[in-house]
């Protein structure tokens, strides 16, 4: 038992360079060493002390978070005055800075101007507590609603598939059968749990089984995914992007994408295709999923859809082009998040486009499918990847647009690549390349391409100055707030509060966070699992 | 509610100056009695005649001796006059003998006299100023003119051994005690602890502070997990100064801390200590530990580990030994109205249903009086109300529907989630019937809603009221004042954040305890305050009505759990003896006994009648949080910091299980109505159901194991776990079964 911790508490003391600057701030200048020693091990102790009673009053407050109020309280037990002025519950508004070797906690007070304050119109009160009721659970077994986290949290949907090997191990045991026993999987007797323990180690352990409400929302989910009606479709896809309970329905889900993709492709059914990608961008979106276990249906789909030669009955009216870039970004999304050094995703990818892409005889609206998906995997792809063949793919391009005419579509599938190209090596070469942009120089880099490179790249170039000007003016804008709200899989609070504190640090108001959180984002103080798009992410 | 505070008042009176036989058993308890005299004055009479008589043990003898002459120094003969009338102590032999006691530092009860009165931080400011009587004593107590006597208590210390050596004893004994048999090292292990702790203080107090140090740093990493905290109170005392006022110091130097050894084991231990010469050690055995010797197999590892963890090691055998009468009392006969009964059950189904509830009821009442129930007057009792008597119908109809929970058939649980509470909601309770709940607030504030269709509303007021004929049939409807009626009120009076909170089972009142020291009492016919109880004077942790009414019970950190009474403005009974802060208290359901928790990691069952402490339970190894009794009154559940839900049987004073599952610590903890599931809530966001019966009934009560003590839990946390239901990041801090077994849970929501 006798375990090894070493006790560094022991040592911890205040430095004395802290008592000599608060004395001097009490106006007692000169104080010896000695004293100094001898009151930063007497204050160290207090607080110590003052410390371990005010975790008294966090652990009776039902918190495990400890607030000034809580150090107040311990004050006041040991009959010593409060400290007025720190009242904020939430974070304590200590800033820290370093530099210059020295190291320093400071109150940060920024002058504001009065008539500022004066003229914001009056904030909302904060909520009233209220209370609301919920099954936890109903006879045993926890219903998928809303206010109940979900049935099998992330992580655990991620150690399931990445790590099978684990799930089976004595600690986790348990947790299965337990899990089992609730999803109503059989019922649970005394005699039979041993047996039932054995059954799980050996069959997977998600149930396959729907229940009827299950299966009933499947069906209206499904129908709305692909029916007629675009806002009983918007809402339907918001649900599958938000709603906590999904983990059972996935692998239906993800058979009903890649079948519908499979048939709609054969048919040429454009717009349902663009359904089935929306769908599938709704999955990914949704913070409860981890889908890592359905990619092999869901990546042949959505890759379908980017390099398939023929999407739509009239290739030469319809625009496919956009849902080829829509996958190749929902394409580029799951290699961000699920490709590791066991699956090689991107890789796996990469080959795959840059085989067809090289191959002359692909058609010009797989080329652009295979250029896309390359070019949303970022500016390194580019740069290693499509930049080297620029001047390949420009005689090619040439070939359509100045020779003879062959088909219709053939030029337009070439006008298209030819703006994607463009479109992103611009921005790369404009990062790479040092200036000024010689036109000369271009065609001899980049062949064909070259002179309409150059002017894209100058665009690029004035356009970046523009914007790191309007940078500087406000820290994040729009599109940066929603690409930050789409990318990282947090908690809808932890990002708000996040980015709420960003704007508020520059609008000078750092310590009425809380406040406006309470306020202008009451979704996010009441209910976790709002959708990223609801109205309360305001900014 | 008049009528029944009428009757009660005297007896109670008259039971207070009921005089105590002296139990040999209770030392350490006594020992806190002086304390409590010596410091509230105002209570001093009743309390001091619980004292035992002259010609008790000697030990018994110098506490009282000390706290004369505590008292005379304070000043207070006419205290000094009655004790001593009382105790039947000649005047001549005060002086000299009360010092003299106190300087030997034998009696530990001497000591806490004395380092109470001591320091102005320490326990005396806490206590003195509650009554108007006392307030002569803090101000001079307070001056410091008793500091010598605090240096008396510590110079129990003051020993000339060279501080080099300490490393050397200690790293000797430890050497000796890890070659020693296999059978003994785990108890032989048990003095480390006390051994370490009291060898730091001593080098602490005489200087040394290097050696104390390098002591520390050297050995600290040795010691159990389970005393991490105390460890971190310790490491941060390096001075002689810091010695003076702190808390945790004073306790491990008043209070013995005990162990339980084999007598084998001990023998072995004395053996090689007195061959060894090695006096430092033996000195701190025979000074500042109580080893209760036992004959017979030593303990293995685990057995110790479970029972050990609190601040002064495990509760002596005699503690756990008195008589408990933890049977029911029996329900008063009351006519169920049969007609009603059928008009309620018409369908078929009910008929099967009607009968056997009433076979159960009529077979209990039948019965005749459990052997182990007190009797019916034992404490007395409100009488039931015709109010009082509608609810106990409402109540067993309410029965007959009750769904018979148990392993295959879990109960439903539905969540209260508070949002909207910005980390602010402290406590939470609901009725028995389920129809209100209730919730603390750190703001102060106390909130009460209505869970029913059925909105609160206020009585009218005394101008209203005459206008109403008194004579109508439903004259209780119409003092109802309709123009109030909201599903919430919100009582304001407090001025600290409400910890405990606690409906009255008649459902009038609604008390609550808070950090500002004061207990509550609210009208829920009025929604005001009609009675602020004062004696705690620090944050008063937890609050619980009997589950008969009328009483009261209040725990805090004044370490002195206090019975109320809810027409008395002072307390009825002192309950003292904890190491630390009172953090839970709980009535058991026949009102004669209540149950303690506190941070110094036991819990204590005191006897309502006498005030005695009858049960010390050891083996938390953190803060207890939550207690619940078992319906039957026979065991107890205790949930702490540590996640750990241990099960106690009462009646023989054991620990009969525990249940590992949690991760954080458990505020709250309910057995079903008819006891089979027990539910824990947690800080983890988790609400665990326990198979309750299966842990009670494999149980090995044999006569050896309740003779001993020793038992031996089985791990089957895994078995009896019956289902985890997690939260939306919601704190569990309330459960409640309904009549009907559904159970109810509270938390607030914490984005």
């Amino acid at each position: 038992m006798a375990e090894e911790r070493r006790q560094k508490q022991c040592s911890v003391v205040l430095p004395t360079e802290s008592m000599k600057a608060m004395a001097e701030s009490v106006g007692v200048g000169q104080l010896q060493e000695e004293s100094c020693v001898a009151l930063s091990e007497e204050v160290s102790y207090r607080i110590k002390e003052i410390a371990q009673d005010a975790l008294k009053f966090m652990h009776h407050g039902k918190r495990r978070k400890l607030t000034t109020s809580d150090i107040d309280n311990a004050l006041k037990l040991k009959n010593v005055e409060p400290l007025y002025g720190f009242q904020s519950q939430e974070f304590i508004p200590f800033r820290f800075a370093s530099g210059g070797g020295r190291e320093l906690h400071f109150y940060e007070e920024k002058e504001v101007d009065l008539s500022d304050i004066i003229n914001t119109p009056l904030p909302r009160v904060p909520l009233d507590v209220s209370l609301k009721a919920h099954w936890l659970s109903i006879e045993g077994v926890q219903p998928s609603i809303p206010e109940n986290p979900p049935p099998a949290p992330k992580e655990q949907q991620k150690a399931e598939s990445t790590e099978p090997l684990k799930v089976v191990k004595p600690g986790q045991e348990e947790e299965g059968t337990i899990q089992g026993k609730s999803q109503g999987a059989t019922a649970p007797d005394g005699k039979g749990q041993y047996l039932e323990k054995g059954l799980i180690r050996l069959k997977p352990r998600s149930t396959h089984e729907l229940s009827v409400e299950q299966q009933l929302y499947y069906k209206e989910i499904t129908e709305a995914c692909v029916g007629s009606c675009e806002a009983k479709r918007a809402e339907a896809l918001q649900s599958i992007a938000t709603d906590p309970g999904l983990y059972q329905m996935l692998p239906r889900f993800s058979t009903f994408i890649s079948e519908g993709v499979r048939v709609n492709v054969v048919q040429n059914n454009l717009a349902l295709l663009i359904y089935l990608m929306r769908m599938v961008k709704a999955l990914m979106d949704n913070p409860t999923l981890y889908l890592e276990k359905y990619l092999h249906e869901l990546i042949p789909a959505v890759v379908t859809c980017i390099v398939s030669k023929q999407l739509c009955l009239r290739p030469d009216v319809d625009n496919h082009w956009a849902l080829r870039d829509f996958a190749a970004r929902l394409m580029a999304q799951s290699c961000k998040t699920f490709s590791t050094t066991t699956n090689n995703i991107q890789s796996r990818i990469t080959k795959t486009f840059t085989k067809s892409w090289l191959d002359d005889k692909t058609q010009w609206t797989t080329r652009y499918g295979c250029i896309a998906g390359l070019a949303e995997l970022g500016p390194d792809v580019i740069k290693t990847l499509i930049l080297p063949r620029l001047a390949v793919e420009g005689a090619r391009i040439k070939a359509v647009m100045e020779g003879p005419v062959v088909s219709n579509i053939d030029k337009i599938g070439a006008d298209h690549v030819q703006s994607l190209l463009l479109k992103h090596c611009a921005s790369v070469i404009a990062k790479i390349r040092p200036q000024p942009d010689n036109v000369e120089q271009y065609r001899t880099d980049y062949g064909y391409l070259g002179p309409m490179l150059c002017s894209h790249v100058m665009k690029a170039r004035t356009q970046a100055a523009l914007q790191a000007q309007q940078v500087n003016r406000t820290t994040l804008t729009i599109t940066q707030v929603h690409l930050i709200l789409r990318k990282i899989y947090l908690d809808k609070s932890v990002v708000v509060r996040k980015l709420c504190n960003e704007l508020f640090s520059y609008h000078c108001s750092t310590s009425s966070l809380q406040y406006h959180l309470n306020v202008k984002h009451v979704a996010v103080s009441t209910r976790a699992n709002v959708g990223y798009d609801s109205p309360g992410t305001g900014k | 509610m008049a009528a029944v505070q009428s009757g009660m008042g005297e007896g109670v009176e008259e039971k207070d100056i009921k005089t105590e036989p002296a139990s040999d058993g209770f030392g350490n308890n006594n020992a806190n009695d002086g304390r409590l005299v010596s410091t509230s004055p105002g209570s001093n009479a009743p309390a001091a005649s619980n004292k035992p008589v002259a010609g008790g043990p000697p030990e018994d003898q110098q506490t009282l001796l000390a706290v004369l002459q505590f008292l005379r120094k304070n000043k207070l003969t006419e205290s000094v006059e009655i004790l001593r009338r009382e105790a039947g102590l000649p005047e001549d032999d005060l002086d000299p003998n009360g010092a003299d006691s106190s300087g030997a530092g034998t009696g530990g009860a001497a000591g806490s006299v004395d380092s109470d009165a001591g320091d102005a931080s320490s326990l005396l400011t806490r206590v003195t100023v509650s009554s108007s009587a006392a307030a002569q004593a803090p101000t001079k107590a307070a001056a410091g003119e008793d500091q010598p006597d605090v240096s008396v208590v510590l110079s129990a210390y003051s020993q000339q051994g060279d501080p080099a050596l300490y490393e050397v004893y200690y790293s000797s004994l430890k050497r000796f005690i890890e070659t020693v048999l296999d059978c003994h090292r785990a108890e032989l292990s048990q003095v480390f602890y006390p051994l370490f702790v009291h060898m730091y203080l001593e080098l602490v107090y005489n200087n040394h502070e290097n050696e104390a140090k390098a002591f520390f740093e050297k050995f600290s990493g040795d010691q159990e997990c389970y005393y991490e905290d105390d460890l971190r109170v310790l490491s941060s005392l390096t001075k002689k100064e810091h010695m003076r006022g702190n808390e945790t110091l004073l306790d491990f130097r008043t209070s013995k801390f005990v162990l339980r050894i084999s007598r084998d084991s001990y023998q072995l231990l004395k053996r090689h200590l007195q061959e060894r010469q090695n006096n430092q050690i033996w000195n701190i055995i025979q000074e500042h530990l109580y080893i209760d010797i036992f004959d017979g197999m030593p303990r293995s590892k685990s057995q110790i580990d479970a029972m050990s963890g609190s601040l002064a090691g495990e509760a002596k055998r005699e503690a756990n030994k008195a008589k408990v009468y933890y049977g029911l009392l029996k329900e008063p006969e009351i006519e169920l109205p049969l007609d009603d009964e059928d008009e309620e059950a018409e369908n078929e189904e009910g008929k099967p249903k009607k009968k056997k509830p009433k076979k159960d009821s009529m077979g209990s009442k039948s019965k005749k009086q459990d052997p182990n129930a007190p009797s019916q007057s034992r404490i007395p009792l409100p009488e039931l109300k015709d109010s009082d008597k509608l609810d106990k119908i409402m109540y067993m109809k309410e029965a007959t529907k009750r769904i018979r929970l148990g392993p295959d058939n879990l109960p439903s649980i539905c969540f209260y989630s508070f949002l909207n509470a910005y980390q602010g909601l402290t406590a939470v309770d609901f009725t028995d019937d389920s129809s209100l709940i209730a919730g603390g607030f750190a703001d102060s504030t106390v909130r009460v809603w209505s869970v029913t269709p059925k909105k609160l509303r206020k009585v009218k007021s005394a101008a209203d009221l005459n206008l109403i004929d008194k004579e109508s049939d439903d004259v209780l409807e119409r003092i109802m004042d309709e123009k109030t009626a909201s599903e919430s009120k919100i009582l304001y009076g407090h001025s600290g954040p409400v910890y405990g909170i606690s409906f009255s089972p008649d459902r009038n009142y609604l008390l609550s305890s808070s950090e500002d020291g004061t207990v509550r009492l609210w009208s829920l016919q009025t929604f005001t305050c009609l009675v602020g109880y004062k004696g705690h004077n620090y944050p008063v942790w937890d609050t619980h009505f009997s589950p008969h009414g009328y009483y009261f019970v209040s725990g805090g950190h004044d370490r002195v759990a206090r019975l109320w009474a809810t027409d008395h403005y002072q307390p009825l009974r002192m309950f003292s003896g904890h190491l630390a802060d009172i953090t839970c208290t709980r009535f058991h359901p026949n009102s004669n006994y209540l149950a303690t928790g506190s941070s110094d990691r036991t819990i204590r069952l005191w006897d309502v009648l006498n005030g005695n402490c009858v049960r010390i339970f050891t083996g938390h190894k953190g803060p207890i949080h939550a207690l619940a009794f078992s319906p039957n009154g026979k065991f107890l559940a205790s949930g702490a910091t540590d996640g750990r839900v241990l099960l106690w049987d009462i009646g023989h004073g054991l620990m009969v299980g525990e249940l590992k599952g949690h991760t954080d610590t458990i505020y709250s903890l309910r057995f079903s109505r008819d006891g089979e599931i027990l539910a824990s809530g947690s800080m983890d966001n988790t609400v665990r159901l326990w198979d309750a019966m299966k842990a009670f009934d494999d149980l090995e009560t044999d006569d050896f194991t309740a003779a001993t003590g020793h038992i031996h839990l089985q791990d089957n946390s895994q078995e009896l776990l019956l289902g985890t239901y997690l939260t939306k990041s919601t704190p569990v801090i309330h459960l409640h079964f309904t009549r009907r077994n559904l159970l109810l849970a509270a938390g607030a929501y914490n984005p």
